[in-house]
C-alpha cells in the first residue's frame, strides 16, 4: 500500500514514498531523511530522546506514525541554529554544562525550546524541574540543564522580535 | 510491530464502518497504541487514523452552563484552556500530573479515556493475562502485584485503570459520547469501563466500531470550582502514574458540604467514584474527623488482591488529604508539581538545587 506524504522538515518541503505505514516520524527522520541528530532511546515515550517539534510543539517521535503527518511541519535539532549562529537553547546549554555524554541533550534542547515557547514555567525552576521531565539523562546532568533553560528563557525575553530571535525563529520554522 | 493497512477516513461515519471490521483499532494521539503494538500486546490488521478528522478537537460551552470536549482535544489544550481550568481546577490538575509535556501534547482527551492498564504482565506476551488473551489466566495474581486493584477486582483482572484525567470527570459525572454503527449514544463515564466478574475481564462497554467523539461535563459540575483538587502519589516526583490518586470536590455553604464529589484512582478496573463517601459528607460540617469517616466510607469494600494491603490505607489518608487541600481552597496558580501531595507550602524544600519536592 504504498503512498506519499508532504513533510516539512527544517524549512524544507519534503514529499516522502512510504512503502509501509508502521515507519514511525523518528526512524523517518534517522534512516530516510539521514537527520540523525534526533536519538533513539528507549522508542517507548519513556526517555525523550526523539523529542521534535510537530508544528511547533513538541512530542515523542517515536510515537508517532509518519504515516499519520501528511502536511505537518517538522523542526528537528539540525533546524535550530541559523548557520553557525547558535540557537539560545544551544548556547545556554554549552553555558552551563547542560550535558556530560550528549545522547539525550538534542532530545533536551528541543523540549526546552518547545517548553521556553508554551510559556508555563517563567523562571521558576521547580516548574522548569516539572515541564522536563519527559527527558531523562542517565548522565544526571539535570542541575546543568534546569539552569539552561531558564538561562535561554531569560535571554529569550531581553530579545525583541527579529530574523533569529529564538522563539520566533522556532515558530518560524514550525510554522 | 506486525503489518497493518492504514485508513484514513474522511468523516467520523466512514471511520465507525472502516473500524468495525474486526481486527481494527482507531489511531488518533498514538501514545498508547504505538507503544503497545510495538511490544507486541496489540497487532491490528488496520489502523483506522481518526487524528485528523473534523470538528473533534473543540472545547463548546453549552447553553446550560456544561461544557462539550471534543475527543481530538489535546490534554495539554484542555488543561490550559483559561475557562476550562478555572471552571474545572481539579481536571487541569489530573490532566497536568499525567505523563509528560510531550505525551500531553500529542494524547488526546478520547485516547486517555480508552488507555490500557499498565498492569506488566499485561504488557508482557510470555505471562498470562485474561485482558489480553481471554481465558489465559493472570499471572498478576501471585506475581509482582503490589501496585494491583484493591476495589471491584476478581480473580480474573486485578488490573487498574491507570487515567488521570478520568478520577476527576467520574467524580464530576461526566457523559461519554459514543458514535457507533447504530448511530449515537450518551453513556456515563462510571458505565465506560468495566470490572472483571467471575469469568471475564471485558474493560469496556464499547462495542466495535464505537467511537468515543467526545464527552460533556454536566451543568452543576462548574458547582465545586472553588474547592477542588486532584491529589496523587507517585514513586518519583514526576513523570509516574500514580501509586493511589484521589479528586475530591466540595460545594461549600459557609463551613457546611453542601455537595461533594469523590473518586479514586489507581486502585481499580475503572476510575472509581465514591458514592457513600459523598454522601457521607452533605451537611456536615468540614472537619478532619467527616473527612475521615468519608475515607472509610470510601474503602468499605476494598481488599487487597496480593501484597497491596497498604493501598487501602494509603488511599484512605490521601482521601482525606484531597479532602483537606480541597476545603483549604483550589489554588490560585496551579501549583508547580500538580497534584503533589507534598506541597511546597507543607513541606519546604531544602535550599540548593535539590529536587526533592
Amino acid at each position: 500500500m504504498p503512498f506519499s506524504i508532504s513533510l516539512t522538515v527544517n524549512g524544507q518541503p519534503n514529499s516522502i514514498a512510504l512503502d509501509d505505514p508502521r515507519v514511525t516520524l523518528l526512524d523517518l527522520l534517522r534512516e530516510r531523511l539521514h537527520l540523525t541528530g534526533t536519538k533513539k532511546g528507549c522508542d517507548r515515550g519513556q526517555c525523550g530522546a526523539c523529542t521534535v517539534l510537530l508544528n511547533g510543539r513538541r512530542i515523542n517521535a517515536c510515537l508517532t506514525l509518519a504515516a499519520s503527518l501528511d502536511g505537518s511541519t517538522v523542526t528537528t535539532i539540525e533546524g535550530l541554529a541559523d548557520g553557525t549562529d547558535l540557537h539560545p537553547v544551544q548556547a545556554a546549554f554549552i553555558a552551563c554544562d547542560g550535558l556530560q555524554c550528549g545522547y539525550c541533550t538534542p532530545g533536551q534542547i528541543m523540549s526546552a525550546v518547545g517548553l521556553l515557547s508554551e510559556g508555563h514555567a517563567g523562571d521558576d525552576p521547580e516548574r522548569v524541574r516539572e515541564l522536563m521531565s519527559g527527558n531523562i539523562c542517565r548522565c544526571g546532568a539535570y542541575q546543568g540543564i534546569t539552569q539552561a533553560v531558564l538561562e535561554a528563557g531569560h535571554v529569550l525575553s531581553q530579545k525583541t522580535v527579529g530574523p533569529n530571535t529564538g522563539l520566533q525563529e522556532s515558530g518560524r520554522n514550525a510554522a | 510491530m506486525n503489518r497493518f493497512d492504514f485508513i484514513r477516513p474522511a468523516s467520523l461515519a466512514e471511520a465507525v464502518t472502516a473500524a468495525a471490521v474486526p481486527g481494527s483499532v482507531y489511531l488518533a494521539g498514538g501514545t498508547n497504541l504505538l507503544d503497545l503494538m510495538k511490544i507486541g500486546v496489540t497487532r491490528p490488521e488496520r489502523v483506522i487514523d481518526i487524528s485528523r478528522l473534523p470538528g473533534l478537537d473543540r472545547i463548546e460551552w453549552l447553553p446550560d452552563g456544561g461544557v462539550r470536549i471534543g475527543a481530538l482535544v489535546r490534554n495539554a489544550d484542555l488543561a490550559y484552556d483559561t475557562r476550562f481550568a478555572t471552571t474545572y481546577p481539579a481536571i487541569a490538575e489530573a490532566l497536568l500530573s499525567g505523563a509528560s509535556a510531550q505525551l500531553r501534547n500529542a494524547a488526546t482527551v478520547g485516547g486517555n479515556l480508552l488507555q490500557r492498564t499498565r498492569c506488566a504482565y499485561f504488557q508482557d506476551t510470555a505471562s498470562a493475562c485474561n485482558r489480553r488473551e481471554p481465558g489465559s489466566g493472570c499471572d498478576a495474581l501471585h506475581g509482582e502485584n503490589r501496585l494491583h486493584a484493591v476495589l471491584g477486582w476478581t480473580e480474573q483482572c486485578i488490573a487498574t485503570h491507570p487515567s488521570d484525567f478520568c478520577v476527576p470527570l467520574a467524580a464530576l459525572g461526566a457523559v461519554v459520547e459514543i458514535q457507533g454503527v447504530e448511530g449515537r449514544k450518551d453513556i456515563p463515564i462510571e458505565n465506560l469501563h468495566s470490572l472483571p466478574d467471575a469469568t471475564s475481564a471485558r474493560e469496556s462497554a464499547l462495542l466495535p466500531g464505537d467511537l468515543i467523539s467526545g464527552l460533556r461535563l454536566p451543568p452543576e459540575a462548574a458547582a465545586f470550582s472553588e474547592n477542588a483538587r486532584y491529589v496523587k502519589l507517585r514513586e518519583r516526583a514526576s513523570y509516574a502514574f500514580a501509586v493511589v490518586s484521589a479528586a475530591a470536590m466540595l460545594d461549600m455553604d459557609g463551613d457546611t458540604i453542601r455537595a461533594a464529589r469523590l473518586a479514586l484512582g489507581a486502585v481499580a478496573a475503572k476510575p472509581w467514584r465514591a458514592h457513600a463517601a459523598e454522601a457521607a459528607l452533605v451537611g456536615q460540617r468540614a472537619t478532619r474527623e467527616a473527612f475521615e469517616k468519608a475515607a472509610t466510607a470510601a474503602l468499605a469494600d476494598a481488599r487487597p488482591s496480593g501484597d497491596n494491603a497498604f493501598k487501602i490505607t494509603l488511599a484512605n489518608r490521601i482521601l482525606v488529604r484531597a479532602l483537606t487541600l480541597a476545603h483549604e481552597g483550589t489554588p490560585k496558580v496551579m501549583p508547580a508539581l500538580p497534584a503533589s501531595p507534598f506541597p511546597e507550602q507543607h513541606i519546604p524544600a531544602p535550599k540548593g538545587d535539590l529536587h526533592v519536592a
